[in-house]
């Protein structure tokens, strides 16, 4: 590696309040980063040593770099929504160190050149990008990809978001060959055939509106499904992408009780999205299509259970499900509007401006949802803490700085969120990808 | 606490928009109806002089386009049908750049059908032009519920105390979403009946003091106005109702229009399908107002039209 001063190979993380859930670590605490690693952590003035540069951390928490789990990164071939280098620009100005990308691009990431395609230098990627990859070819749900194939060309996980697999029979297959390779099926609960030209949840807000709504159920059946599915194969590992449901959380709940079973070997983990424990159905107002995205935004009760998962536990990790979109897609008729809304620059300020300051979740819960929560989900060895050896992915942040969002400045090359102009507590101050500094300040 | 500062993409649409009843004032409402019983389109006044109405239509119709255009002519002004076929709306162009482009031509005013719900509030909140609602997907009819309150004024004294019966497809019905935002308003008692495809338990939540019955008998009872909708017989498919059963439970007959109030009166908002949601006898009956409200969409159009353009004198 060059001795570059722009790129130095020694960094001090000096004077910050380390949270690092899965070392049980929550105290002042010095790191050091050293060729790409974590060289040593310890109590303050105690690393000895070179460095190159020190980054003054008082006031700070310092945290493993934050994965997020669900990202559409748009290529190939949609970069007039996002491209993988302003994506990743943008992950990495949401603490972002690395975000597992979503494969229903045009065309569909189902071969291992694509994976590869997805992982090359030429990218321009600002923080690490793991592809989840295909389940079924072109996501049509009847065969299966390469599995193997795709994994050894760097797919931590399979998946046909967005098209949900609906056909028992192939689910089994996926969960079965996911099994055998360690490899998580992730599945975008919805049975579409309930959910025709449904833009919005189903309730009293759809109603008034006179939009086609997609129930709750729509969600929880497949869940139900999956699990149950999940759980007659041994060591199968079901992931339920953007969960939104209170019904969909017991089906989890249940999921989640067999791995206490010594019969029942399988893992069922979740993520939720910051707009789903943030918003509600009737926020979308008069048809505004910044709040229009699958899953929709629920009811209250829903929104209540989801809180209550994310702070016993039953939630594995928050994602975002950034979903780029460029103007003239979401400027139509509401029911017309592409699905989705960017969420990697306000991910960590909601979390901790709703979760932590207004239901008083602690920021150690709040740090493991971003780290060791979805490093476990799909397995990312050395990430996810600060453990000495680790990959020098950190996220520094303040969790009392008051700022506004404005999506003008965004580093997303779309402006489809609902939170434009809205005032949080808690800000991204720099993120550190291999020992490298790839976003700070403003 | 967080608040939600005004964002620039959402701008307030032009004074002078309907895009429904839902949000509309309780005065600004009866001042429609006051403005609606002093138009009268056989003696035109020429309030609307020079000024262009674009009618911006992407579905059929045959009443509220008439009734818009004959409104406008009315009071002076002067009209454009746009369509969806033989326009470019045909070759892929935006609701939007469709928009902009009436604009750019010189509309002073869009009145706007659309089959997507929320079509008209999506071109108001980008155009400095009031924007009238024609009718949008399942969601509103404004000015329908306008001549429906129109009519109902016109045979009862007040609306304080009204029972009214809405009978059929309420879920597709914009028309039944516009009048229950209305009607509950001034305090109408309000009766949903139909099966549940298409009356579901969701529909009383729609606006306060709506009940609902699967009985037309236990509707009918006692009402001052029967609301009748068109049945679309392919919304019937795949559902567990058959056509003939639905006729059989659901038929406004004059059987069954005996149970109203003696001086009740019967509304639709047509196109009416005789035999199927109605008799003939009971279309063409003493107390049919179904001509009358076609009718009375001239004078209510003139006042929206009126209203959206500043000449509300």
């Amino acid at each position: 590696m060059p001795n570059d001063k722009s790129k130095p190979v020694a960094l001090l993380i000096k004077g910050g309040h380390v949270i690092d859930p899965a070392a049980k670590i929550n105290s002042q605490m010095d790191v050091l980063l050293r060729d790409g690693r974590v060289a040593e952590i310890a109590l303050p003035n105690k690393i000895r040593g070179g460095s190159d540069e020190k980054f003054d951390a008082r006031g700070l928490i310092v945290a493993p770099g934050f994965i997020d789990l669900h990202v559409h990164l748009r290529e190939p071939g949609q970069s007039h929504k996002e491209t993988i280098a302003t994506g990743t620009a943008a992950a990495a100005a949401g603490g972002f160190t690395s975000v597992c990308t979503m494969p229903n691009t045009a065309p569909v990431v189902d071969t291992a050149e694509w994976v590869a395609w997805l992982r090359h230098p030429e990218r321009a990627a600002v923080v690490n990008v793991f592809p989840i990859a295909a389940a079924t070819r072109s996501s049509r749900g009847a065969s299966l990809t390469d599995f193997a194939d795709l994994q050894r060309a760097g797919a931590i996980a399979v998946t046909d978001d967005g098209k949900p697999i609906l056909d028992d029979d192939i689910m089994r297959a996926a969960l079965r060959l996911g099994a055998e390779l360690n490899l998580p099926v992730v599945q975008h609960a919805e049975d579409t055939r309930l959910t025709e030209n449904a833009s919005m949840h189903e309730g009293p807000t759809s109603f008034r509106l006179g939009l086609r709504g997609m129930s709750a159920a729509a969600e929880a059946d497949i869940v139900e499904r999956d699990v149950t599915l999940a759980q007659q194969i041994r060591e199968s590992r079901l992931h339920v992408a953007h969960l939104s449901t209170s019904d969909a959380l017991k089906a989890v709940r249940r999921g989640k009780r067999s791995i206490h079973n010594a019969r029942v070997t399988c893992r069922v983990t979740c993520e939720v999205t910051p707009h789903h424990f943030t918003l509600l159905d009737r926020d979308v107002g008069e048809f505004d299509t910044s709040f229009k995205m699958n899953p929709p935004l629920r009811t209250p009760a829903d929104r209540e259970a989801i809180l209550v998962a994310l702070a016993d536990g039953t939630v594995d990790a928050i994602a975002t499900d950034h979903a780029p979109h460029a103007t003239h897609e979401k400027q139509v008729e509401f029911e017309r509007a592409a699905f989705g809304i960017t969420g990697l620059e306000t991910a960590l300020a909601l979390a901790i401006t709703k979760l932590h300051r207004e239901h008083k979740i602690p920021l150690t819960r709040i740090v493991e949802l971003f780290t060791a929560g979805p490093a476990r989900v799909f397995d990312l060895r050395g990430r996810g803490s600060l453990a000495r050896g680790n990959f020098a992915d950190v996220t520094i942040f303040d969790p009392k700085k008051r700022w506004t969002f404005d999506a003008a400045k965004s580093r997303s090359m779309s402006r489809n969120t609902p939170f434009d102009g809205w005032q949080f507590t808690g800000k991204v101050v720099a993120t550190i990808v291999g020992g490298k500094i790839v976003s700070s300040g403003d | 606490m967080m608040h939600r500062l005004p964002s620039y993409a959402m701008n307030k649409p032009a004074r002078g928009s309907l895009l429904g009843i839902e949000h509309l004032e309780d005065k600004e409402i009866l001042g429609l109806l006051k403005l609606a019983r002093r138009m009268n389109p056989l003696k035109p006044r020429p309030l609307l002089r020079n000024k262009r109405v674009v009618l911006l239509f992407y579905e059929a119709s045959t009443r509220t386009r008439s009734s818009f255009e004959i409104a406008a002519k009315s009071l002076g002004a002067i009209t454009t049908l746009v369509q969806s076929s033989g326009s470019s709306i045909e070759k892929g162009e935006s609701l939007l750049d469709t928009g902009y482009t009436l604009r750019a031509v010189g509309a002073d005013a869009i009145v706007i059908r659309h089959p997507a719900a929320g079509a008209p509030h999506l071109m108001a909140k980008h155009l400095d032009i009031p924007v009238i609602n024609a009718g949008d997907g399942m969601h509103e009819h404004p000015s329908q519920a306008l001549l429906d309150a129109f009519t109902i004024l016109k045979h009862k004294k007040s609306f304080k105390g009204l029972q009214v019966a809405i009978l059929g497809d309420i879920y597709h019905s914009r028309v039944t979403r516009s009048n229950c935002h209305l009607l509950t308003r001034f305090g109408v008692k309000i009766t949903l009946c139909g099966p549940p495809e298409f009356v579901p338990e969701v529909s009383a939540t729609l606006a306060p003091g709506l009940r609902i019955t699967r009985h037309i008998e236990d509707a009918l009872r006692g009402v001052d106005v029967i609301m009748l909708l068109r049945l679309q017989k392919e919304r019937l498919a795949g559902q567990k109702i058959s056509l003939q059963d639905y006729i059989a439970r659901y038929q406004m007959t004059s059987a069954r229009l005996r149970l109203a109030k003696r001086d009740a009166i019967v509304m639709h908002p047509g196109p009416i399908i005789r035999g199927l949601e109605l008799t003939a006898e009971v279309a063409d009956g003493p107390q049919s107002r179904i001509i009358d409200e076609v009718h009375n969409g001239v004078p209510t159009r003139m006042a929206i039209l009126a209203r959206a353009l500043g000449k509300a004198k």
